[in-house]
């Protein structure tokens, strides 16, 4: 009998226990730890954020689903990872501290013989002054916090039915963050909502964030063929900023949030501040802080893990310029160097270097996004990952399965307003997600398998992904057939 | 769509024409679109 622990039940944690738990003979184990009881489907919480969806409707409870599938699950944060064991425990394991009602707080020594870290973000909102939903700005992060502007927006609507003028700022809280692509989504459902509710007019709609240009998102922009050329994505994406009557500011690291005014630094050094009544920021993100020790309790957290707290797997972290970035640089097997059992998959791994070029303002603050994970490459590096470790716990020899996101692309569907017959949504498909431009010289990317638009269609099938993607982790008869 | 000034952000971006518009949320190109960007998707994910 052997154990695999995966750490986390979010889009990475919960795709690779499922698969996992699926491939595997009855005599082993698959445990999930997470500190959540409810699983959410992360994308939909824009919608919780301008009212058209509730915080139930993008979540449901995790242990029924894994009653269900033979999945042990553990309502529990880790704390610290424990590779070698220690002088009481030969095998390796993860020391977890309970978050269920009634235990909170308990420990607990969770043995594993394979190991996922799948743990995701820890939202930094503390990196920028103000920041958070605890503090001048909101977010829409978790289903809660996006509950929570959906409120500020109501009261900010009938603010603006008593005829006053209010200010929203969307975007980045901080120079170093990364998901441009969920704030993009708020923004215009945001717009879109403000003129459903007919109060379009009294509204000032400011975007600010630290990419270059607009349309980067993280991933260096993108070119697109349409109309007998190619075109970057900024040119397709400031039009759509101007249809709508969005202003925007680039460039911008958010040093600090007050109610009512947000102060930033542009990379050209300036100092400036904005009003804002309404500010749906996002934080930048990090690893969760996991702290390893080895056999004797001597920490080696350090060799596991960058100092953004995200894992080392098999990327090359070696520091070098830009110029010298190579695809080969990311990750394929998403295997700890250090312990060949230990896998990190989704956000939690670290990034070997960003795929936007880094700026720096003439004070040194770092002004450009670092590299998004976004759904599509998290889950479908879980499941390789967790096939992977299947075929170990059979006693399989078999061929490695990869997942590099250089040889991997992208399909995202960004909503721009949510309605059956008057919605719309950018479609995009993006191959390889880390441009490569040994083999694309010009543009970085395959022209063939890259592609935008935006139309109702797209708001048809965000909301359709929605569904499948709600059935697919409550794993409902089929739910294989449902794509990463 | 805001007004557009000369030497403003915006005055420079293309912008859609009224037909553009139109089409983005005309059910039947759509319905036509939904297919297309289905297909492109699952091209996506079976490179996987
Ligand atoms: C508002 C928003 C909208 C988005 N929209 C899209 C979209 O449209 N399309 C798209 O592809 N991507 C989208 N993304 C990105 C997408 O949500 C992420 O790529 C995805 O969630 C990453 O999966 P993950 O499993 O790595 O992390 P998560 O989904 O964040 O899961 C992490 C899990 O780890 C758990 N955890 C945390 N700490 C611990 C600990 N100490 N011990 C154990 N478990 C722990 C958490 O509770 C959670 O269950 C969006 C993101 C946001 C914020």
């Amino acid at each position: 009998m052997a154990r695999l622990v995966i750490l986390g039940a979010g889009i990475a944690g919960h795709t690779a226990a499922l698969h996992a738990r699926r491939k595997l003979g009855e005599d082993h184990e698959v445990v999930v730890v997470s500190p959540n009881s409810r699983w959410n489907w992360i994308p939909s919480n824009i919608w919780v954020g301008v009212g058209v969806m509730t915080p139930e409707q993008v979540t449901f409870p995790l242990a029924p689903v894994y009653e269900k599938t033979g999945v042990i699950f553990r309502q529990a944060r880790a704390v610290s990872l424990h590779p070698e064991g220690d002088e009481g425990a030969a095998r390796p394991y993860v020391m977890v501290e309970s978050t269920e009602p009634g235990k909170s707080g308990a420990r607990e020594r969770v043995e594993y013989d394979y190991l996922i870290n799948a743990t995701g973000p820890r939202l930094q909102f503390d990196a920028t002054e103000g920041l958070g939903p605890e503090k001048n700005s909101l977010s829409v992060c978790t289903a809660g916090h996006a509950a929570q502007a959906s409120e500020a927006l109501d009261e900010a609507v009938g603010r603006m039915r008593h005829g006053e003028q209010q200010s929203f700022l969307i975007g980045t809280g901080h120079g170093t963050c990364t998901c441009q692509g969920a704030a993009f989504e708020y923004l215009f459902n945001l717009e879109f909502e403000l003129r459903r509710r007919g109060v379009r007019d009294r509204a000032r709609i400011v975007w600010i964030s630290n990419e270059h240009e607009l349309g980067d998102f993280g991933m260096g922009g993108t070119f697109i063929r349409r109309g007998g050329y190619l075109t970057h994505s900024r040119v397709f994406t400031e039009s759509l900023y101007t249809e709508r009557g969005v202003e925007w500011i680039t460039r911008a690291a958010v040093k600090q949030v007050d109610r009512g005014e947000v102060h930033y630094e542009t990379l050209d050094g300036r100092e400036e501040s904005i009003q804002a009544d309404f500010a749906m920021l996002l934080p930048p993100f990090s690893g969760v802080g996991l702290r390893a020790f080895d056999r004797d309790g001597a920490e080696i957290t350090e060799s596991l893990f960058a100092p953004s707290n995200f894992m080392y797997v098999d990327g090359q972290y070696a520091k070098k310029p830009y110029e010298e970035w190579l695809p080969s640089d990311w990750p394929e097997t998403y295997r700890s160097p250090r312990y060949d059992n230990i896998h990190a998959v989704g956000i939690a791994f670290a990034p070997p270097h960003p795929i936007s070029r880094p700026m720096f303002s003439p004070s040194g603050t770092p002004i450009y996004p670092t590299p998004p994970r976004t759904g599509m490459p998290s889950a479908v590096m879980a499941r390789q990952v967790a096939f992977n470790i299947v075929d170990k716990m059979e006693g399989r020899e078999g061929t490695t399965r990869t997942a590099s996101m250089a040889r991997m692309g992208a399909a995202c569907i960004a909503s721009a307003g949510a309605s059956t017959l008057r919605g719309t949504a950018v479609s995009m498909t993006v191959y390889p997600i880390i441009p490569d431009f040994q083999k694309y010289p010009d543009t970085g990317r395959d022209i063939r398998y890259t592609s935008g638009e935006i139309g109702l269609a797209g708001h048809w099938i965000k909301h359709l992904l929605h569904f499948a993607f709600m059935y697919k982790a409550k794993a409902r008869p089929f739910w294989t057939a449902i794509p990463e | 769509m805001s007004v557009r000034r000369p030497f403003e952000q915006s005055y420079y971006p293309p912008v859609p024409t009224p037909l553009t518009k139109a089409m983005r949320t005309n059910w039947v190109w759509q319905f036509v679109r939904f297919i297309v960007i289905n297909i492109r998707m699952l091209r996506m994910v079976r490179m996987h």
